[in-house]
């Protein structure tokens, strides 16, 4: 066998696990995603028989109504105050963690640790803490007495379960996040932290000319990371919260902190529509589609100033 | 970062105020596990009267056919496990060729893995189950509730990072060390699996530590592909299935909890060097 023809035998065998695969698995089904949101689909069993066009229908009909929309802002709300949480956190952590501490190392590695358990078990253990811990600590002292009360508990009401569900995502992404802006700051080199000193720099004047500048490459990196897993979040949501309590929005009673992710999956076998939650899975695409090309953009645009 | 001396002492107690924040959940969990339901509704936050409890409850998780642990941890770590060397060995194979040819074609192939790193599992998830429904009705081989069903759908949704991850790192690799082999009468597999292969060991451990957390803990996956309830649970679904039928047990919720977690943080323990550094990695995809 002469040698071009090895290479290119070797080329297709190759690749022919890794591109069967990611055909079968992601490119089929992405496409069929597509086609099946401008149909009637309904029962997988039967799809083929009775598969009709019709149009536009899916998209116009979720876009009016009250739940996704509802879903879709609480998501963004939702994406916007944990990306600022996440980040402010880890940078706090990060600022910590760097300075000259016994146990830094130690500290690293606790703060770490949530990032390693998966969302679904995070949300039930914080479903116990704000459903019996923090009502019990009323049995230590008078202050708390008002937690105890059923109609205070954080998960019962719509807009503290969203900072529970900003307060979980937290815990669960800081340590991580930190590790990031750990690797930036150890990045600035210590000269110039003396030099600064030496002309008589306070800390917070450090941080502000020297280390934020330095990072800033991480931050781009870090803000894009917790922007599309806040987006996405769905693990957390249901363990957490499982979309309640219910709020009425638009006349309707619907669940009020249900984030896009699970209103698709709901909308899909909950109410027993997947075309609607094929098509809602579309435009969920298409936002991060549009969030990957900005990013894209930034970093491209980035990388020419340097 | 933080020098002077006063400064020094308040940032000493914020870290350890926050790291005890942080690991109080956990410090929950575990002396939760050892209570009776009534102890635990009693006060959370009491120190346990008795650890022994902790192994009755533990007894009690370990024959629940809900969680069906043993049989659930076995599922778990044979999935993880397949689907991670499979990933790996058929990511750096096809990252080598891609990288090592030079056409318009090869560059294509590589494009396309890198851009359908975008694509989000919401979209492909509600066809997938069609989809390999009817791959059973034309060849008779079972996807779903099966775990060659659920290694394969991880081979396709790991592949873009990993072949991407592979890729760079051959880049760097002087073309230079092939040649010589070629000359000295390496085949071309040969090439790859006796010069290349053994380079790429760091490589491989970041790979293997970015999917093998996320395959470790997904949840949605395997609730589609196996199905809550059947004889093929991962741990996270067994854990959901058990919540699911002991609601507001969180004494026994909590020891199922507990023993969700042990296994990963003995492989943190044991890999933490790796574990941070692979997923540091991950981030600048």
């Amino acid at each position: 066998m002469n040698s071009k023809k090895e290479k290119t035998l070797i080329f297709w065998l190759f690749l022919a696990p890794a591109l069967i695969a990611f055909a079968a698995i992601i490119i089929v089904p992405f496409f069929m995603g597509v086609l099946y949101s401008f149909t009637n689909w309904t029962s997988s069993t039967r799809a083929d028989s009775e598969l009709r066009f019709i149009g536009l229908e899916n998209f116009t009909t979720s876009i009016l109504d009250p739940a996704f929309s509802y879903s879709f802002g609480l998501t963004i709300v939702y994406t916007v105050i944990n990306m600022l949480a996440i980040n402010f956190m880890a940078f706090v952590l990060a600022m910590l963690v760097t300075s000259n501490l016994k146990f830094r190392k130690f500290y690293r590695v606790g703060f770490f640790v949530p990032n390693l358990i998966g969302g679904l078990i995070l949300g039930y253990i914080w479903q116990f803490v704000f459903n019996s811990v923090i009502p019990s600590l009323a049995k230590v002292n008078e202050i708390f007495a008002s937690l105890g009360l059923p109609e205070n508990l954080m998960l019962g009401n719509r807009n503290t379960a969203v900072l529970a569900l900003v307060i979980v995502g937290t815990w669960q992404y800081a340590g991580y996040i930190m590790m990031i802006y750990v690797a930036a700051i150890e990045g600035v080199p210590m000269e110039l932290h003396e030099q600064a000193m030496i002309d008589g720099a306070t800390t917070l004047q450090r941080i502000k000319t020297i280390v934020i500048p330095m990072v800033a490459q991480a931050f781009t990196v870090t803000m894009f990371l917790t922007l599309v897993q806040s987006f996405k979040q769905f693990d957390v949501n249901v363990s957490l919260t499982s979309g309640g309590p219910s709020v009425i929005h638009g006349g309707l009673p619907i669940f009020g902190t249900e984030l896009l992710a699970l209103n698709i999956y709901n909308t899909a076998f909950l109410s027993n529509n997947l075309a609607m939650g094929q098509a809602r899975a579309v435009i969920f695409f298409l936002v991060l589609a549009i969030v990957s090309l900005v990013q894209v953009y930034v970093n491209k645009k980035k990388e020419l100033e340097l | 970062m933080i020098n002077n001396k006063r400064s020094q002492t308040v940032a000493e107690i914020a870290t350890i105020i926050l790291f005890i924040l942080f690991l109080s959940p956990f410090v929950l969990v575990v002396i939760n596990s050892a209570k009776t339901a009534n102890e635990v509704s009693r006060f959370p936050l009491a120190w346990p009267e008795n650890w022994g409890n902790l192994f009755a409850n533990i007894v009690t998780i370990w024959k629940s056919p809900n969680i069906n642990y043993a049989s659930s941890l076995f599922s778990s770590v044979l999935i993880t496990v397949l689907s991670l060397v499979l990933l790996n060995l058929c990511a750096a194979q096809a990252a080598w060729v891609l990288v090592r040819t030079k056409t318009k074609l090869s560059s294509g192939i590589f494009f396309m893995f890198v851009a359908a790193m975008v694509i989000p599992f919401q979209i492909v998830m509600f066809p997938l189950l069609t989809w390999l429904r009817s791959i059973t009705v034309l060849t008779g081989i079972r996807l779903l509730r099966t775990y060659a069903g659920m290694i394969i759908c991880y081979m396709g949704f790991g592949i873009s990072l990993s072949v991407f991850m592979f890729h760079g790192f051959i880049k760097s690799i002087p073309l230079e060390l092939e040649e010589a082999a070629t000359i000295d009468g390496c085949r071309r597999h040969q090439v790859f699996y006796k010069i290349i292969f053994p380079l790429l060991t760091p490589i491989h451990a970041t790979v293997a530590v970015l999917n093998g957390i996320w395959i470790w803990n997904d949840y949605l996956l395997p609730l589609l592909v196996l199905g809550k309830g059947n004889a093929i649970q991962t741990i996270p679904l067994a854990v959901s299935n058990f919540v699911g039928a002991f609601v507001k047990q969180w004494d026994l919720i909590m020891t199922a909890i507990l023993l969700a977690m042990i296994p990963i943080i003995i492989c943190f323990l044991f890999a933490q060097k790796y574990i941070v550094k692979g997923m540091l990695a991950g981030s600048i995809k």
